[in-house]
């Protein structure tokens, strides 16, 4: 069945209540990389009902991704962008899914980014987590970022929490695991983080500030 | 001067990218703030440093 666009506003008020369901389906929210951690935000939002989502990652979705990103076999070979935007539609095709099949660098930042309450940095590399974080913050001036780093292997999953490391950046995770150690990244921690991730960027446009 | 919240002596023509090479930082996966404004890479070995900054560094791992 396809619920009209009535019944799902309705059922989102009746869980969230009416003023803070406004509060979300009047944000946007951009998610930088759609691999463990985005595409696991990416549902976490929709779910919520976050008016505006902006989708960024140039590649496409490898068997060596389904033990812990949000896709299914069928997608494989498919632009992670279009195979997430899918099943989001599932989820709400009420809102605004703004995807770019590209590869982000500092000269396309601004003009993806633009506009987003919060970026979700999702990226595999450190240097690129460091490239797009110094980017958002320089040029973006309104714009809060929420990252994600250390979420590798099977340690504790109450080693990963979220701290807020300068005024408009948080990062959430244990800050340690690091796949360069030749840890893996499996699906439960990386859940945890993305889950971390999508509950700042909750709190945040619901004006908590507090990690 | 402050780094991530501890007092730290600040040497004489000391630049971000010297603190950051004191720390073992690699410059590369890091994000640097002064006194709460963002450092961007391209300007950490020219970035001065002061007795009175406060700097805060963090440093990124791969996973995501």
């Amino acid at each position: 069945m396809r619920l009209t666009q009535e019944e799902l506003h309705a059922a989102l008020v009746e869980r969230h209540g009416a003023d803070i369901h406004q509060k979300l389906d009047r944000a946007s929210v951009g998610i930088a990389g759609l691999g463990g951690l985005g595409s696991n935000i990416a549902v976490h939002l929709a779910r919520l009902g976050v008016g505006r989502l902006v989708l960024v990652d140039f590649d496409t979705v490898d068997v060596t991704n389904l033990n812990r990103q949000h896709y299914t076999m069928k997608d494989i070979g498919v632009p992670k962008t279009l195979a997430l935007l899918e099943q989001l539609e599932e989820i709400n095709p009420y809102l605004q899914y703004e995807p770019y099949t590209e590869r982000v660098i500092p000269a396309n930042v601004e003009r993806m980014f633009a506009g987003c309450d919060v970026v979700c940095e999702a990226f595999d590399r450190a240097d690129q987590k460091a490239m797009l974080i110094e980017t958002l913050l320089e040029r973006l001036p309104d714009t809060v970022v929420v990252s994600g780093s250390g979420m590798a292997g099977y340690g504790s999953a109450n080693a990963i929490r979220t701290e807020r490391c300068f005024g408009r950046l948080y990062v959430c995770g244990d800050g340690t695991s690091d796949i360069a150690d030749g840890v893996g990244l499996m699906a439960p921690r990386v859940a945890v983080c993305a889950a971390q991730q999508a509950t700042m960027v909750l709190r945040l446009l619901l004006g908590e500030t507090a990690p | 001067m402050k780094v991530n919240g501890e007092i730290c002596t600040c040497e004489a023509e000391m630049t971000v990218q010297s603190l950051l090479e004191k720390r073992g930082h690699d410059p590369q996966r890091v994000a640097v703030e002064k006194n709460g404004q963002i450092v961007p890479r391209a300007r950490f070995a020219e970035e001065m440093l002061h007795e009175d900054d406060v700097i805060e560094i963090v440093q990124f791992v791969g996973g995501g």
